[in-house]
């Protein structure tokens, strides 16, 4: 209990008594209490001391109370995610190191059987992020270039609300939207780019959200400084606002694909599974690694399969990691210089 | 290279707020004016009116004539861009750009404008950081980032990006508030060799300063908070810190008030 023994000591002590070695048990504390006590008044120095005394006391005991509840908080994330990691490769690695595991598709390789890749998949998941991306990553940043620089007044506003319905819309109510628009409305088959436009639905706000707090971080002081060069606006926006902000931006659009690169329902309903290699996004089925999951999932009685279910889930955490892994490099080599 | 400013009658509001009012003034060219003031009298608001920066600011308008020789920067086609080319501006807080190299910084006005020379830009980059006083310390280490050099240094770079686009006249919001004694005397230094090439308007707290900086010397004031600011006095430094016309002024310089 230092803070008894400190204060006990403290409430004895004048601040007229000279600094002795004893100050250097006081050390550890952030503010010692002989110092900065003086009242502006000309108070007696004990009574001071005491006052400061107390909220110390108090303030340990919120500290050690904060200390416990975020170690706590810290367990309650990082055990299930060591758990959930521990499963997945576990049960999942054998595959991913066979020889074909990352070169061949599935064709002709009933629930039973070993053998065959995910090569489809991979290449599926790949190909419908990126047509995703495409699509969505400019929008989006132009949304937020929009609501940040240039918005003002009513169309800003009901902008920025109906991107925050667009973020609380479940993945299966946009996949339904696109089927309702794409399918029955216009009579076009299902396909790999349907389920990229519903993606799409749900890629957006999270662009914009992420790309708006990183356009909110570049300090006025910057835009103040282009304009101040005669530099027009556009100008300032695209090379020195976007520039800027460019690291936390792709960290934001990484974290949007990872989102869509998991999510399964718009490909329940607009992305039939193949176990073919489909590299046309715009006809017939098409394999992606969350499908190839819930199919294997389906057999999941035979151990092959469902050993295939691990192994494309480690796969499709193996893609997202890289992906992160990317876009920290490419962030990391644009980010502000110091 | 410097022009001679005229401002008739201005106001300067934000949104119905009126920040400033009827400012009359001359800003004589290759000399330094300073302006002092009380905070809050207005004295950025109205420094920003003279390259239109104070638009950036929504609601920020303006009343009134600002002429810089025949040119009326007010006038319906003047296009405000073309206007701070022309009236640079240095900011009270070093602002380099974070994700730019010593030389991109200086060189920003000019690329971001379309300069692409690589012969021209080396050319200006370097007369500007010579300009700056900053060439001897950072020609070797042109690529490395504006923002790794000290408070002082990166003062001057600013104040070398801001000549590289070869304005007429060069303002400054309290240049030096941000920076210790040395650093101060290098950039008041600096001033007094710029002078003889740019109109140079500097906003100053410090006393010393203005009358160490400055030829001529205008005095705002406001009379009570709420009120607009306004220009009090505006005449020879030696006058202004000697022998002030106005009491307002006189008391203001001898610590009486604000
Ligand atoms: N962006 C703004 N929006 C609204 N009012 C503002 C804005 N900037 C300044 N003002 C107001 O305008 C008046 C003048 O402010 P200004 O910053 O020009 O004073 P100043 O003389 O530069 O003060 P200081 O010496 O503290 O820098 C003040 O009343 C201030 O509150
Ligand atoms: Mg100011």
């Amino acid at each position: 209990m230092s803070t008894l023994t400190r204060e006990g000591r403290a409430a004895g002590e004048s601040r007229a008594q000279p600094r002795s070695g004893d100050r250097l048990s006081d050390q550890h504390d952030q503010q010692p209490p002989d110092e900065g006590a003086t009242p502006p008044g000309g108070r007696p120095d004990d009574a001071a001391l005491e006052e400061m005394g107390n909220p110390h006391h108090g303030r340990a005991v919120k500290d050690a109370a904060a200390r416990v509840v975020m170690w706590g908080a810290f367990g309650a994330v990082i055990v299930p995610l060591v758990w959930i990691l521990y499963t997945v490769v576990s049960h999942g690695v054998n595959l991913l190191l066979s020889s074909t595991w990352w070169t061949n598709n599935q064709r002709n390789i009933n629930s039973g059987d070993t053998g065959g890749g995910a090569r489809h998949a991979i290449e599926g998941t790949l190909m419908m992020a990126g047509v995703t991306a495409v699509i969505a990553v400019p929008i989006g940043i132009l949304t937020a270039v929009y609501l940040v620089e240039y918005g003002r007044g009513p169309l800003a506003r009901a902008i920025s609300f109906t991107v925050d319905i667009l973020s609380g819309i479940p993945s299966i109510v946009a996949a339904l939207f696109v089927y309702a628009v794409w399918v029955t409305t216009f009579g076009i088959e299902r396909s790999g780019f349907a389920a990229a436009l519903s993606l799409v639905l749900l890629m957006i706000p999270v662009i914009v959200r992420s790309t708006e707090a990183m356009l909110l971080l570049v300090p006025n002081e910057l835009r103040e400084a282009a304009y101040a060069l005669g530099v027009p606006k556009w100008v300032t926006v695209v090379k020195v606002v976007l520039r800027t902000a460019f690291s936390g931006i792709v960290t934001g659009v990484l974290l949007g694909l990872a989102r869509i690169m998991g999510e399964t329902a718009p490909l329940l309903i607009l992305a039939p599974y193949t176990k073919n290699f489909q590299r046309d996004l715009l006809h017939g089925n098409f394999p992606t690694l969350p499908m190839m999951i819930n199919q294997d999932r389906g057999d999941i009685g035979f151990a092959t399969a469902a050993e295939r279910m691990w192994g494309a889930a480690l796969t499709l955490i193996l893609l997202v990691l890289l992906l992160n892994v990317i876009g920290r490099v490419i962030a990391r080599a644009g980010s502000a210089k110091t | 290279m410097a022009k001679r400013i005229d401002v008739t009658d201005l106001n300067v509001y934000y949104g119905a707020f009126k920040a400033v009012e009827g400012v009359t003034m001359t800003i004589e060219p290759r000399s330094v004016t300073a302006f002092i003031g009380p905070s809050g009298c207005g004295k950025s608001t109205f420094l920003r009116t003279l390259n239109r920066m104070h638009e950036v600011i929504a609601g920020g308008r303006v009343e009134g004539k600002v002429m810089l020789d025949d040119q009326d920067l007010y006038a319906p086609r003047m296009d405000p861009v073309a206007v701070r080319r022309t009236v640079g501006m240095v900011f009270q807080r070093p602002n380099p750009f974070p994700t730019m190299s010593i030389y991109d910084n200086v060189a920003a006005g000019l690329r971001l404008n379309g300069v692409k020379n690589k012969k021209t830009l080396d050319g200006i980059v370097e007369s500007s950081l010579q300009g700056a006083n900053l060439w001897a310390e950072v020609k070797d280490r042109l690529n490395k980032p504006g923002a790794g050099l000290s408070g002082g240094q990166q003062q001057r770079l600013c104040i070398a990006r801001a000549i590289a686009v070869q304005p007429q006249v060069l303002l400054m919001d309290e240049p030096c508030s941000a920076l210790d004694p040395i650093s101060t005397l290098a950039i008041e230094d600096l001033v007094g060799e710029l002078k003889n090439e740019f109109t140079i308007v500097i906003v100053t707290h410090n006393m010393q300063q203005a009358a160490r900086v400055s030829d001529r010397t205008a005095f705002f004031n406001l009379r009570a908070t709420g009120e607009p600011g306004r220009l009090v006095e505006i005449a020879d430094t030696t006058k202004i810190f000697n022998n002030p016309s106005e009491q307002a002024t006189e008391d203001y310089i001898s610590g009486r008030f604000g």
